[in-house]
């Protein structure tokens, strides 16, 4: 039973799209929900810290494209490439859908079989995670999205996939939805990286089985005015991994929620994320993991770093079911300003029903540590230079969080080339 | 090289004064040695040539080279050879050893418009600087001082002081915090790069430091002045006798 927001904003009419089978089901149950829960508003108590009405509002606001000449982030990778312009996949800039233990789908076509196995993650995943918080943005996104793939793993993937999202139409507004399955002992990382569109909603679900490892690394696109709200729906088996990183750079407005549910035991879950935020820039992370096997672990490392006015939130939260002992949760968010005009809030909330867990929180909020920057500077480094390599220190706490070293460098040295140019 | 007049400074954010008039010339190839008890403002020396902030200056001139370095950014006066070893070496996570190494060289070969070295090079240099002062492939790897024990974090001072060969060095204190076989290894370091270009101010609180760094000339600070300068037999003097005799002298 899900929660009903209190606030009903105004529901956009909805006419889910035609000739899907299995699909059109989970998308007339979300539309469905959605006329019952209303979109977000300010007043509910997930939406309290970021304003939605531009993510909810009937037209995209529209976004200045950014131009750049820098490679794109993962560009070394060796990987599917799928393009996608202004929300809408474009096979001819994309790679051959074909993967070694990978089955590669778009939707649409999925949605044309009388029978898929995506039926029973597409819609379902995103639904189990209506409750006890409601997603309006995710279940509009069900109902709606015509756009986005369908991947199994059936075993381990040769390379990754890789999503890339052009944006070239100032108004363009995108809604995107993967489905994704690990079959048991499969491994698979997908790779996300652009700002999409003037607006987008993406939903991405994965249902990670037995003995299966998912690894996802995102990099949400420098565009400056791009509003971005983002869902992950993971569903874990026993002994299984989940990893997904987001660096987020630039952006007016991002919410990305990430919904965690351990259903068998001895699983592992990581989520983390580093921001950097300059200005008009208001960045949410809100995670819900409920841990409801035993003996698993979940990490949530977030770190941002903020300055001219630019707002950081990170809304944590670690449910722990009554059977679900020997649970290790652990929560770590810090905000760092770079001047005394920019804002970090932080709402962890742990809710313990297992009398044999391991919990922890904590979350900071400082300033650039002065000595070091003195020891830096008292060695020829430049101020400038040596703020960023303090920055770039503490966000590297949270890119630590990439298992593969080789990504977690291309995202270090994005990082670095962005910050080295900001000062021109 | 350095040489400094009648500096008056104070802290920042409290009423409070602590050089009181330092008159001080630290000739090209000298080692000078400053002494005195705690509180006497030695530390504050270091940090206020240095550029740290939070203290001010009311008056007086501090200038190397003939170039008033008061005002300059504390990356400015290093870039124009200033050094200062701390006492306390600052950790750094997640800022590689070698990293800060190769940028502080580069950043300041930059400052003087000199040519940056190539990675290659940079790694030729610090091998070979690092194999000296028994500082192995792991230290320069880590973070910067990030779980360096106090031997370690002087050593990594002295690597840094070998790596950016400055003209004027001052040492804060670096005996504090070691053992004999650290101390020698650290003194070793610093008499290597011994040279007739090159000065030294070697801040320290006992004599031992100074059995291995030969000072030329030994001043005795108290109170926020130099009260007493003579030759190295001065150094011992306050090993056999205390500060307080004299102080008692001078008074």
């Amino acid at each position: 039973m899900s929660a009903k927001l209190k606030n009903k904003g105004v529901v956009p009419s909805i006419t889910v799209p035609d000739g899907g089978k299995w699909a059109t089901t989970a998308r007339n149950a979300a539309a469905e929900l959605l006329t019952e829960t209303g979109l977000p508003h300010r007043r509910d108590e997930y939406w309290k810290y970021t304003d939605p009405t531009t993510l909810t509002a009937p037209e995209a606001t529209p976004a200045a494209i950014f131009k750049s000449d820098d490679p794109l982030p993962f560009s070394g990778v060796d990987a599917v490439k799928i393009v996608f312009v202004d929300g809408i996949y474009d096979p001819s800039q994309s790679d051959a859908l074909e993967l070694a233990g990978v089955e590669i789908e778009t939707l649409a076509d999925a949605a044309q079989k009388d029978i898929h196995w995506a039926g029973s993650v597409f819609g379902v995943l995103e639904g189990r995670g209506q409750s006890p918080v409601s997603r309006p943005l995710a279940s509009y996104n069900t109902a709606m999205a015509e756009q986005g793939f369908v991947i199994r793993a059936t075993g381990k993937a040769a390379k990754p996939v890789s999503f890339i999202y052009l944006h070239e139409s100032e108004t363009s507004d995108a809604v995107i939805h993967h489905t994704i399955k690990l079959d048991e002992g499969a491994d698979l990382t997908v790779l996300e990286n652009g700002p999409a569109a003037a607006r987008i909603n993406a939903v991405m679900e994965v249902e990670v089985a037995d003995n299966a490892a998912f690894h996802h690394v995102r990099a949400q696109g420098r565009d400056h005015e791009r509003r971005t709200a983002t869902h992950i729906f993971a569903r874990l088996g026993a002994e299984s991994s989940f990893k997904s990183f987001t660096l987020t750079v630039n952006g007016v407005l991002t919410r990305n929620d990430a919904i965690i549910e351990f259903t068998g035991d001895n699983a592992h879950a990581t989520v983390a994320g580093a921001c950097a935020g300059d200005g008009a820039f208001h960045h949410d992370d809100t995670v819900f993991i409920t841990h409801d096997a035993v003996n698993c672990e979940s990490r949530q490392v977030f770190k941002k770093v903020l300055r001219n006015g630019a707002v950081g939130v990170f809304q944590g939260k670690i449910l722990v079911q009554p059977d679900a002992q020997k649970t290790d949760g652990y929560q770590i968010s810090q905000g760092l300003m770079l001047d005394e005009n920019s804002t970090f809030q932080a709402k962890p909330e742990l809710e313990i029903y297992a009398d044999d867990v391991a919990c922890s929180h904590g979350s900071t909020v400082g300033a650039i540590d002065e000595t070091a920057l003195f020891y830096l500077t008292s060695r020829g480094i430049p101020h400038k230079e040596a703020q960023d390599m303090l920055t770039l220190a503490f966000l590297g706490e949270a890119i630590d969080e990439v298992e593969d070293d080789a990504l977690a460098d291309d995202l270090r040295s994005l990082l670095q080339g962005w910050m080295a140019r900001r000062h021109g | 090289m350095l040489e400094i007049k009648n500096l008056h400074v104070g802290l920042e954010e409290e009423d409070k004064q602590i050089l009181k008039g330092v008159n001080l010339t630290v000739e090209t190839g000298k080692v000078h040695a400053i002494m005195g008890p705690n509180g006497s403002g030695k530390s504050t020396l270091s940090y206020v040539l240095s550029g740290k902030d939070g203290y001010e200056v009311t008056d007086g001139t501090a200038e190397l080279e003939g170039t008033d370095i008061l005002d300059m950014e504390p990356e400015e006066r290093a870039a124009a050879g200033l050094f200062l070893a701390f006492q306390y070496p600052v950790e750094i996570p997640g800022v590689g050893n070698m990293t800060f190494l190769r940028t502080a060289v580069n950043a300041q070969r930059k400052a003087r418009g000199e040519e940056e070295l190539s990675a290659a090079e940079f790694l030729k240099v610090v091998r070979e600087k690092a194999k000296s002062l028994k500082i192995d492939a792991d230290m320069l790897k880590r973070p910067v001082n990030v779980g360096f024990s106090g031997g370690e974090k002087k050593r990594n001072e002295i690597l840094q002081m070998a790596m950016l060969e400055p003209k004027m060095c001052i040492l804060d204190e670096t005996d504090s915090g070691l053992d004999v076989d650290a101390m020698k290894l650290v003194a070793e370091g610093v008499n290597a790069l011994r040279d007739a270009g090159r000065s030294f101010l070697v801040i320290t609180h006992y004599q031992r430091l100074l059995d291995h760094i030969k000072p030329d000339v030994v001043h005795i600070m108290a109170d926020g002045k130099i009260v007493k300068t003579g030759g190295p037999e001065l150094a011992l003097e306050v090993e056999n006798n205390g500060y307080a005799d004299i102080l008692a002298e001078v008074a």
